[in-house]
């Protein structure tokens, strides 16, 4: 079998790159990410006629070859190196009937860099809708290539573009300009001083500085034996190329196409005027909301009961089935649990990356975008950073990941640090059983205390999130481009297969890549909540015994008071002992203490370390509460929770970075540990802080 | 003082004359704002800001200070 051709799907956002993508290779595709940085990276394999294979790459969107972010970066490194393994036996370029014109500029750079290239037209299904013609032929000889007419809505013209893949040698290879016409006598330089390139590499290579300013190249180096020019100027003959390009579209689309206005319909105009109405808008995207966080907490309660149940049942089961010993407990406490920790989260997550890939594929985020921008500008914040925070209310960790888009690297950054203050659902568990404790049952005007407590947690976790913001916008002396330019697509009824996949996608992305980090942390507090040093450890049982020996106790609570001695005399109860002065100020005892410690893995192992300390066998929250509130505090005397050290507690959970796996997100898309530590600590300063204020103000 | 496409009032039309300021970037250029290309402002958000423009046929939102930048001649209302 001969090789595999290599091909690479370019295009603008929002041509329907991506549908194209999975109607050429199905559930043939895996998503990765690039070496050392976090942009997603998209391959599949597609089976052409005569049994020859296609290895296709899904270039991230872009609308020229000049990146002005990391994703798009990444479409001109691959390009532009001839030795990645990557590199395409040709580009095929989607565009969108509809936005034909300017979609064409990408494919004119891209054929300028001498690599055969296919031009697909796609949606093809609206072009009687919008009263649009083409002649084929005559675009097919104009742009110098081979044009495959589809839609993937309806399936159609798949087949002739998998048949044109496969005759990729016919494809010419000629540029459509002559980009040395923009300025003679420095392309005559430049000609010069690197005599065996193409010149249009050359110019893309000189003029990403001006763009991105990221791009480490070891073929060519400009500033060698070239002298170069200045940005402004450089800028300005971009600008000069960009004319000429578009002269060129222009010339060949004024007899290829023609677009009968009078047959146009337009829906967008209808839809615009209210869903990006000043009043109306913010309204529907108020109920949209609503919507979202009414489905991600109601609906996702009852798979997730299941499965948390069956991962009881599991462990139980194990517990049972398999002879006792290190690996059994091993597997019951501390494995089964940790995987049932990362599964429980998948019906959140799945719900929330459903109505996101909605909200986008349907065009409507866009106009959100532009509904937002304004009023988050003043925080420092961009009208993209709006889908993070949103998102931040299930889980910071899929939220961070959508800041991908935001041009501008500080208003990205800013968005990151911030999201984790949003009240993620992991905090919800620590929140209820505590105000259940400490917040009495009253009412006020007719809302119960405990609601309004929990209301009010929710509005200090946006409002400090949206504050920080403020203050790291004056502190962070970041230059970075505060440009914002957003397309606002058509609206568009959503492709299922595209949601579907979507979904899936980044649901697995997070189960892999933060589960890995979840399962080690649940594995170790295990171990060092079965395992300590010395005779107190090693011989709770004997010295439990001996102790109640004349009380003549049931087994049973004798069982507890074994398990609890255990527990302190364990390596993570002496840790407990170890930070309680630390923690006492702020009300709390040693027991805390080791809750604490295990919540920096995550939040909601919280209730679950408690159960275990008070010796309470079981996950009833009752029960855990009626312990806890039997708890005396060691110094004061009194019970240990009251208001004072209740609401430090739910001060300390609302600030405090307590979350392994938000970490691990932030380092990955910073590409730095510097944010990730800064955020823990300066997060956890503050959250000791306003505990500490809290309870000795309340005490 | 000539228009700018800030000074644009929404359903009004325009036709771009200049985008030679070094605070337009080069992305929007791309997208077809060009000088002799006709512009429309379909909407704009609370404060005149973002913009949301129809240019040629391209349909996206800017934020004003980057509209200030592009120099626009009106077409006067038929």
């Amino acid at each position: 079998m001969s090789k595999q051709i290599n091909v690479a799907l370019i295009g603008n956002p929002n041509t329907g790159k991506t549908s194209v993508f999975n109607a050429l290779t199905g559930l043939n595709q895996k998503v990765g990410n690039y070496p050392g940085i976090t942009v997603e990276k998209k391959q599949g394999i597609c089976k052409l006629p005569r049994g020859v294979k296609a290895h296709i790459i899904d270039l991230p969107g872009t609308y020229s070859l000049n990146a002005s972010s990391l994703d798009e970066n990444v479409v001109i490194e691959l390009l532009l190196n001839k030795n990645d393994k990557d590199f395409p036996d040709i580009a095929v370029v989607v565009t969108d009937v509809e936005n034909l014109k300017r979609n064409l500029l990408l494919f004119t750079q891209i054929k300028d860099l001498e690599i055969p290239t296919l031009l697909v037209i796609n949606m093809a299904d609206r072009m009687s809708y919008k009263g649009i013609s083409l002649d084929i032929d005559y675009l097919e000889e104009k742009l110098n290539t081979k044009i495959a007419l589809i839609s993937t809505r309806k399936n159609q013209g798949i087949d002739k573009l998998k048949q044109l893949i496969s005759n990729y040698k016919d494809v010419s290879i000629e540029p459509c300009i002559d980009t040395t016409q923009i300025d003679v006598n420095y392309f005559e330089n430049l000609k010069n001083a690197f005599p065996n390139q193409l010149l249009y590499k050359l110019w893309l290579v000189i003029t990403q500085d001006v763009n991105f300013g990221k791009t480490d190249r070891n073929e060519i180096d400009p500033v060698a034996n070239f002298k170069t020019k200045s940005k402004a100027d450089l800028k300005r003959l971009q600008q000069k190329e960009t004319i000429k390009r578009y002269q060129f579209i222009n010339a060949a689309l004024d007899q290829g196409q023609s677009i009968d206005l009078s047959q146009a319909k337009d829906l967008r105009i209808k839809l615009d005027r209210i869903l990006t109405h000043k009043v109306w808008g913010y309204v529907i995207f108020g109920i949209i909301l609503l919507t979202i966080f009414q489905a991600i907490y109601d609906w996702s309660s009852v798979p997730m009961d299941f499965i948390d149940g069956l991962f009881a049942s599991l462990s139980e089961w194990t517990k049972n089935q398999l002879p006792h010993g290190a690996f059994t407990s091993l597997l019951a406490e501390g494995i089964i649990p940790g995987l049932g920790g990362i599964i429980i989260f998948i019906p959140q997550i799945a719900f929330l990356f459903l109505f996101i890939a909605v909200l986008e594929e349907s065009g409507y985020m866009s106009r959100v975008v532009f509904l937002m921008d304004r009023i988050m500008r003043r925080f420092g914040l961009s009208g993209k950073s709006v889908v993070p925070l949103i998102s931040g209310t299930a889980c910071a960790i899929p939220a961070i990941m959508a800041t991908r888009n935001i041009e501008s690297w500080k208003e990205r950054l800013i968005t990151i640090l911030v999201t984790p203050f949003t009240t993620c659902s992991a905090r919800l568990p620590v929140y209820l059983i505590i105000i259940a404790l400490v917040i009495p049952e009253g009412r006020f005007i007719g809302l119960s205390y405990q609601a309004l407590t929990l209301m009010l947690l929710y509005l200090i976790g946006f409002g400090t999130a949206i504050i920080s913001a403020y203050i790291l916008n004056r502190i962070l002396k970041i230059r970075s481009k505060t440009f914002f330019v957003i397309e606002m697509p058509n609206y568009k009824l959503p492709l299922f297969k595209n949601v579907a996949l979507t979904v899936i996608e980044k649901t697995k992305a997070f189960i892999f890549g933060a589960g890995k980090i979840i399962l080690a942390i649940s594995i170790i507090l295990w171990f060092l909540a079965s395992y300590g040093p010395g005779e107190q450890f090693n011989n709770a049982e004997e010295i439990v015994k001996k102790e109640f020996a004349s009380e003549n106790l049931p087994t049973e609570i004798l069982q507890q008071k074994i398990a609890s001695h255990k527990l302190e005399h364990s390596f993570i109860g002496i840790a407990g002992h170890a930070i309680e002065p630390t923690i006492r100020p702020l009300g709390y005892d040693w027991k805390i203490g080791i809750a604490l410690i295990s919540s920096f893995a995550a939040r909601e192992v919280f209730v679950g370390t408690l159960a275990t300390i008070y010796s309470v066998g079981s996950d009833d929250e009752d029960t855990i509460k009626n312990r806890m509130a039997g708890e005396v505090n060691p110094v004061l005397g009194g019970p240990l929770f009251t208001i004072a050290s209740g609401i430090s507690l739910l001060l300390f959970y609302a600030f405090a970075m307590q979350c392994m796996s938000t970490l691990a997100i932030v380092k990955k898309e910073t590409n730095s540990w510097k944010w990730p530590i800064l955020q823990l600590v300066i997060m956890t300063a503050f959250a000791y802080i306003v505990a500490l204020i809290a309870f000795q103000f309340l005490k | 003082m000539q228009d700018t496409l800030a000074h644009l009032k929404r359903g009004e039309r325009a036709i771009i004359t200049d985008v030679s300021s070094i605070h337009i970037p080069l992305k929007l250029l791309e997208m077809g704002c060009l000088p002799g290309n006709s512009v429309q402002l379909v909407q704009v958000a609370p404060f005149q800001d973002p913009m949301y423009l129809n240019i040629n046929g391209s349909h996206l939102a800017i934020r004003k200070e980057t509209a200030s930048h592009i120099l626009i001649e009106k077409i006067a209302h038929e």
